[in-house]
């Protein structure tokens, strides 16, 4: 009895404060839903219009149709301009695989150099690896298209891919390195100390424990290539080699006004790649993203 | 982490151990190390090797053909032809680059705040532990990777436009601006918008900014009797103040740049323009333009030039400002 006695005793405090945080906590999440639900509107629109007669798309409030259609997706079966929707996702594909690849191969090896190896001009290199990470991309964009050129690559993949294989993209490089930075030096070093070269060491040592930065550099990397529009408009001219976002916007251009629900199913399953890709590595992509800011 | 733990006294005895050894036979010492030294040269530019071919052949060979060509008449078929300054005088006379230059800057200077600001608040919003943050998180988050794609463009040039949405809301509260995509100086404000939907990503950044504020500082703020306002402008802003510069300076060299979605919701450059009345004719869609539209490859280089100018002006000055408003830890603890 009196052993309960004394547990009752701390409760009251406990449950005003309860009452108090319940406001709170109320708020917090009313505020967090409202921000959602703004975040949410333009996907739910989307998805809401891909099944609404085109003429009802725009200018209808109501998010979902009273008689859902889907003859804006079944309609998607007959192509864009004669080329299959296919086409453009193959094309994509292949683009965003072969950019995985080179920016998992070429960064990891560049980041591995910078963190790992100590030889004379690293330090020089390392600031001018850093500055191009602030250059403006559109510096470079005519040169490169003159020099792409003049080697007859227009209208191939070359010029997408080729900077990829060189580390050109300075971001991931930097991120590797930092992760690099952090893994324990004694392993490494015993490693050297048993005669491993520093192949073996990248090899089998650093790449297995930079994981989580591979797999991050790789989701962003699939993700930039896939979204990409610039590169693919200026380097592309053939409709059977373009990709998803030049397909998407040649249907525009070509049918987007009579045609609009097409457009709009059209944008959507576009978009379901990266949103696939959200869905199962948010967690890489978003500490990925916050660790970038804090070594800054 | 288990196994670092071990190998660590291990490594320390082994280097301990070797050291006597070494020690009496001074002589081969400075050799080897200088033949260790050239094998860690070479190991190094054989890694890096990549990275130097990328770095000569897209990266700095292209900006000094960049430099070049400013200065230069070139359409991509006759040969360059060096026109000294005519490229920059032709620029600074033309009313459309002064218009584009004017619709940049507007954009970043409207845009960029508000989106921080929007994603600084929110930050500190999900900053306190409750049920549900990680969701939150991810989902704030998740504009931020399909902003830049043509299908989001596409949406949003739908939801800006005639009788749509945000036209139908604005009819509500009795004004009839007849959407913003197809008015000359509101539509630029759609792509305001459309950076301010992405604040997921300097969100992210602050919150991890956040996460490493030490909660004593507030809790003896507490007990001082420090007001949560007092708390926020006195403790959180400059311990965050380092991540609060890396995302000014990452937004603002970003929204100087933007490009797809100025050239999808102002419908493309067809027939050179951008938007209606050029409202969405951003620098980089009046480069593209004069590049790749109108073959004028020596001016747009220039254009180019001008871009990294400016990109560079305002580093230079937000390094400069940051002595007076970022702080960094002192390395010690």
């Amino acid at each position: 009895m009196s052993a309960q006695a004394t547990d009752i005793t701390p409760a009251p405090p406990a449950k005003g404060a309860l009452r108090r945080r319940l406001p709170g906590s109320l708020a917090w999440h009313i505020g967090s839903l409202a921000i959602l639900a703004v975040i949410l509107y333009p996907v739910i629109w989307v998805i809401g219009g891909s099944f609404k007669e085109s003429g009802d798309i725009v200018g209808s409030l109501d998010l979902f149709p009273a008689d859902p259609i889907v003859s804006n997706y079944t309609g998607l079966a007959d192509g864009i301009a004669d080329i299959s929707i296919s086409t453009f996702f193959v094309n994509s594909l292949f683009l965003a695989v072969g950019s995985v690849i080179g920016i998992v191969v070429s960064c990891s090896l560049t980041a591995y150099a910078f963190a790992k190896i100590r030889f004379a001009g690293r330090n020089l290199l390392f600031t001018l690896m850093i500055g191009t990470l602030l250059l403006p991309y559109h510096v470079l964009l005519i040169p490169q298209y003159v020099l792409f050129r003049n080697m007859d690559m227009i209208n191939t993949y070359t010029p997408l891919l080729l900077g990829k294989y060189l580390a050109t993209e300075a971001f991931f490089v930097f991120l590797m390195v930092q992760f690099m930075r952090n893994l324990p030096r004694e392993l490494d070093e015993a490693a050297r100390l048993d005669g491993c070269g520093h192949f073996r060491i990248y090899w089998s040592i650093v790449l297995p424990l930079c994981r989580p930065a591979l797999i991050t550099s790789a989701i962003f990397t699939f993700i930039n290539s896939w979204n990409d529009f610039m590169g693919p408009l200026i380097y592309l001219n053939e409709p059977g080699k373009y990709t998803v976002s030049l397909g998407l916007k040649m249907f525009v251009d070509q049918e987007g006004l009579a045609n609009y629900g097409g457009m709009i199913a059209m944008s959507l399953v576009a978009l379901l790649p990266v949103l696939a890709f959200f869905l199962a590595f948010q967690r890489y992509l978003i500490d990925g993203m916050a660790t970038s800011g804090l070594k800054g | 982490m288990g196994s670092a733990v071990t190998h660590a006294p291990a490594t320390e005895d082994l280097a301990k151990g070797s050291e006597p050894r070494h020690g009496p036979v001074k002589s081969p010492r400075p050799a080897e190390l200088k033949r260790r030294g050239r094998r860690e040269n070479l190991a190094g530019y054989l890694f890096m090797s990549p990275w130097i071919a990328g770095f000569l052949l897209l990266t700095a060979g292209p900006m000094v053909a960049s430099l070049y060509f400013a200065f230069t008449d070139y359409n991509l078929f006759d040969a360059p032809k060096w026109i000294g300054l005519d490229n920059f005088s032709e620029m600074f006379g033309d009313p459309r680059w002064r218009h584009s230059v004017q619709v940049t800057l507007w954009y970043v200077v409207v845009g960029t705040p508000i989106k921080l600001l929007a994603a600084l608040g929110v930050a500190l919003l999900l900053a306190q532990k409750r049920r549900g943050q990680a969701f939150y998180r991810a989902a704030f988050y998740a504009p931020s990777l399909i902003g830049a794609s043509v299908s989001v463009a596409i949406v949003w040039k739908a939801i800006f436009s005639d009788d749509a949405v945000v036209d139908r809301t604005q009819q509500f509260f009795g004004i009839d601006a007849g959407g913003w995509t197809g008015d000359p100086d509101l539509i630029i404000y759609s792509l305001v918008a459309l950076t301010v939907w992405q604040f997921g990503a300097p969100m992210v950044i602050f919150l991890a900014g956040l996460k490493q504020v030490p909660r004593e500082l507030y809790e003896a703020a507490d007990v001082d009797g420090a007001s949560k306002l007092r708390q926020f402008w006195n403790i959180t802003l400059p311990m965050i103040s380092p991540v609060l510069f890396f995302n000014v300076l990452l937004e603002t060299i970003h929204s100087f740049q933007i490009f797809s979605s100025a050239y999808i919701v102002g419908g493309g450059a067809g027939g050179n323009s951008c938007g209606p009345a050029d409202g969405t004719m951003v620098y980089t869609c009046y480069l593209y333009v004069q590049g790749f539209e109108n073959s004028r490859m020596g001016l747009a280089s220039a254009m180019a030039w001008m871009l990294l100018v400016a990109v560079a002006l305002v580093t230079a000055v937000l390094f400069w400002s940051q002595k007076r408003w970022v702080h960094y830890e002192e390395g010690g603890r």
